[in-house]
C-alpha cells in the first residue's frame, strides 16, 4: 500500500497551521464557555499534524504505525470514557506517562539511527537526543509511579530509607558523566547508551518514590512540563517546528501550574520534591500544635440539629474537599444546596485552590454534578464571607480549612493560605473519623468551640441532612 | 527542518553529514529562536486561564504533548530490523494513547463545564 506523497513545505506548512491551532486551542480555554471549543480546536490540529506525518515522503511503510495507531487508539479511548472523574489525576499521568515513553524512545531509535549508518553523532544532536530520552524516560517511570500512589498501588506515604538523598544525587551525576562522556566521544556506543537508559528509568522511580501522596499533582505537573520539554527535545533532534513549539508550549504551561500550585500551598517546590511531606511519622511523639490539644475534646452535632441550623441560616458556605470525591456525595450536596436555596438561603461553594487531587479538581467533580460554576468561588473572593456566614460546612476538607496554617509556625502548612471557615458563627465538618488528612496533620479547628462534628460517611450524612432539611 | 528537506531519496537523511558546522549552528539558531518565542507564547496564554479550569488546562495541554507521534511515525515509517520495528511500535502505541486518551478525556470534562452558563436552571 502507498499514499501519495506531499511535498516537503506543504507538510511544514500545514505543521504550522497545526501550531497555531494549538494556541488558539490553549486561549480558548481561559473560558468555560468557549472550553470545549478549545480542546475541539487543538485536536483538530493534532489530526491535521498527524494526516501531513502520514503523507510524509520519509515514511515509506505503513504497518506499524496502522497497528500502533490502532491498538493505542483503543486503549486511550476506553480508558478515557470508562475513568471516573475523581480518578482523573492518575489518568492524566498515566496518560503524560505514554508521552514521556514515547519521547524517550524516538529520541533512542535517533541514536540508533546514527549507529546503523556508522556516522559520529554531532554534540549538538547528541545534546538534544540524550535530553529528550533522559527527559521523557524519567518523565515515564515518574508518572507511572505517580499513577501507582493515586491508584493505591504504590503506598501513598513518602517512602525514605537511608542516604536516600546521596543516591539520588549520585545518580544523577552518574547520569550526568555518562552524557557527557558519550557526546564528548561521538562515536555511537548503543551498549553504554542502553545503560544510560535504563539509569534513567530508575531516575524516574527514585525521584517521585520520597515524594507523598498529598503532593502528587504538583509531580504530575511537573511531569507534564518535564514530557512536553522531552518532546521539544525530540523536535530539536528532528529539526522539526511542530514538535518544538508544542512541547514548549505544554512546557511553560507545566511550569506555570507547577509554580501555582506550589505558591498557592505556600511550600517552595524543592520542599515538595525533596522535603518527603507525608511520611511516616518520626517516633518522637506528636508536635507541639497536637500535644496542645490532647487535652480538648470536639463537640457531636446530630444530624438534625445540623439540619435545623443549615434550614435557618441565612448565609452557608459550603466547603468541599476530596473526601467529598472518594465518598461520591457530590450530587447529593448539590440536591441540599439546592434544598436551601429554596428556602432562601444564600449559598456558596468556597473552592480552595489544592481542594481535590489535582488543580482545579473539585471544580470539574462539582460540574459533574451540575453544580452552576458561578456558584464556586475561589480562596481571595470568599473569605471575606464568612465573617457574615451563620454556617461553613465543611465536607471532607481539613488541612485547606486547618488555622494552624496562620498561627503555628512549627506546622508543616504554616503560612499556607487557608479558608477562613473559622471565622463562620458555627461550622459543621463532616468526617468519616478524627484521622489526620493528606498531610498527616491535627487540626485545631476541630477543637474551636464553635465547631461541631458530624461523623460518618459524606454520602450517607448527606443523604440523612437532605431528609433533615426537608423535614425542618 | 523536516528531516527530508534537503535528502529527497535517501531511505533514512542524515544530518552529520550536510556541510559541517555552520550549517548545524544556523539550525540551532533557529530551532532555539522557535523555543525561546514558544516559552512566551505558553507563558501569555497560559496565565490567563482561571483556577477553575485547571484540571482541563493539564489534560488538554498533557493531549498536546502527544504531538511526539509525529516523531514516532517518523521513526516507524522506515523500514528497519525487527528491533527497531517493535520500539517504533511501541513508540506509536505509547503516543496514540497519549493523544486519544488526552483530547478525550478533556472533552468529556469540559462537555460538563459547557451549557452551564450562569443562566443554568436553578431548582
Amino acid at each position: 500500500m502507498t499514499l501519495p506523497h506531499l511535498p516537503p513545505n506543504v507538510v511544514r506548512a500545514a505543521y504550522l497551521v497545526a501550531s497555531v491551532l494549538f494556541i488558539l486551542g490553549i486561549k480558548r480555554l481561559s473560558s468555560p464557555r468557549s472550553a470545549r471549543q478549545g480542546n475541539t480546536l487543538a485536536a483538530v490540529g493534532m489530526l491535521l499534524a498527524l494526516v501531513v506525518t502520514l503523507l510524509d515522503r520519509s515514511i515509506l511503510s505503513y504497518g506499524t504505525i496502522a497497528a500502533g495507531i490502532v491498538l493505542g487508539g483503543v486503549i486511550g479511548a476506553i480508558a478515557a470514557r470508562r475513568i471516573a472523574m475523581t480518578a482523573m489525576p492518575q489518568m492524566v499521568a498515566l496518560f503524560n506517562g505514554s508521552g514521556g515513553g514515547a519521547a524517550a524512545i524516538v529520541s533512542s531509535l535517533e541514536y540508533l539511527a546514527f549507529a546503523r549508518a556508522g556516522l559520529p553523532v554531532p554534540p549538538v544532536a547528541g545534546v538534544t537526543i540524550l535530553l529528550g530520552a533522559w527527559i521523557g524516560a524519567l518523565s515515564f517511570t515518574g508518572s507511572i509511579v505517580a499513577f501507582g500512589k493515586l491508584q493505591g498501588l504504590v503506598t501513598e506515604r513518602a517512602v525514605t530509607y537511608p542516604l536516600q538523598k546521596p543516591i539520588n544525587l549520585l545518580l544523577f551525576l552518574g547520569i550526568l558523566a555518562v552524557s557527557v562522556w558519550l557526546v564528548m566521544q561521538g562515536t555511537p556506543n548503543p551498549a553504554v547508551y542502553a545503560w544510560f537508559a535504563a539509569a534513567s528509568l530508575l531516575f524516574g522511580i527514585l525521584f517521585v518514590i520520597p515524594i507523598g501522596g498529598g503532593d502528587m499533582p504538583v509531580v504530575i505537573s511537573l511531569l507534564n512540563s518535564f514530557t512536553g520539554l522531552a518532546t521539544a527535545a525530540t523536535g530539536f533532534s528532528l529539526h522539526n517546528y511542530v514538535l518544538i513549539i508544542s512541547g514548549t508550549l505544554v512546557g511553560a504551561s507545566g511550569t506555570l501550574l507547577t509554580y501555582l500550585m506550589c505558591k498557592a500551598m505556600n511550600r517552595p517546590i524543592t520542599n515538595v520534591l525533596f522535603g518527603a511531606f507525608g511520611a511516616a511519622p518520626k517516633a518522637g511523639g506528636p508536635s507541639t500544635a497536637a500535644a496542645g490539644l490532647s487535652g480538648k475534646a470536639v463537640r457531636d452535632v446530630s444530624v438534625e440539629d445540623a439540619a435545623t441550623m443549615l434550614a435557618y441560616a441565612r448565609k452557608v458556605i459550603i466547603i468541599p474537599g476530596y473526601g467529598l470525591a472518594v465518598a461520591q456525595a457530590q450530587h447529593g450536596v448539590r440536591e441540599l444546596a439546592d434544598l436551601l436555596k429554596a428556602r432562601g438561603v444564600d449559598v456558596k461553594y468556597a473552592i480552595h485552590p489544592v481542594a481535590g487531587r489535582m488543580p482545579g479538581h473539585m471544580n470539574v467533580l462539582l460540574a459533574e454534578a451540575n453544580v452552576p460554576y458561578t456558584e464556586l468561588y475561589d480562596l481571595d473572593q470568599v473569605n471575606p464571607e464568612f465573617e457574615s456566614a451563620d454556617v461553613a460546612l465543611v465536607i471532607g476538607a481539613n488541612d485547606v480549612v486547618n488555622p494552624a496554617a496562620r498561627s503555628d509556625t512549627s506546622s508543616p502548612i504554616y503560612g499556607m493560605p487557608i479558608l477562613d471557615a473559622d471565622k463562620a458563627k458555627h461550622v459543621i465538618i463532616m468526617k468519616r473519623s478524627m484521622k489526620p488528612g493528606f498531610a498527616g496533620i491535627e487540626n485545631e479547628l476541630f477543637y474551636d468551640p464553635n465547631a461541631m462534628m458530624l461523623f460518618g460517611d459524606a454520602k450517607d450524612s448527606v443523604s440523612k441532612l437532605l431528609q433533615a432539611v426537608k423535614a425542618a | 527542518m523536516p528531516r527530508h528537506a534537503r535528502a529527497p531519496k535517501a531511505p533514512r537523511p542524515q544530518r552529520p553529514d550536510r556541510k559541517g558546522i555552520p550549517f548545524v549552528l544556523e539550525q540551532l539558531l533557529t530551532d532555539l529562536t522557535i523555543f525561546i518565542l514558544a516559552i512566551f507564547v505558553g507563558y501569555e496564554t497560559i496565565s490567563k486561564v482561571p483556577v477553575i479550569l485547571h484540571t482541563p488546562l493539564m489534560s488538554g495541554t498533557n493531549a498536546i504533548h502527544g504531538i511526539v507521534l509525529v516523531g514516532a511515525m517518523l521513526v516507524a515509517g522506515m523500514p528497519e530490523g525487527p528491533f527497531v520495528t517493535v520500539l517504533a511500535f511501541l513508540a506509536v502505541v505509547l503516543g496514540t494513547i497519549n493523544v486519544v486518551g488526552g483530547f478525550l478525556v478533556t472533552d468529556r470534562m469540559l462537555q460538563m463545564f459547557a451549557g452551564k452558563a450562569p443562566s443554568a436552571p436553578r431548582s
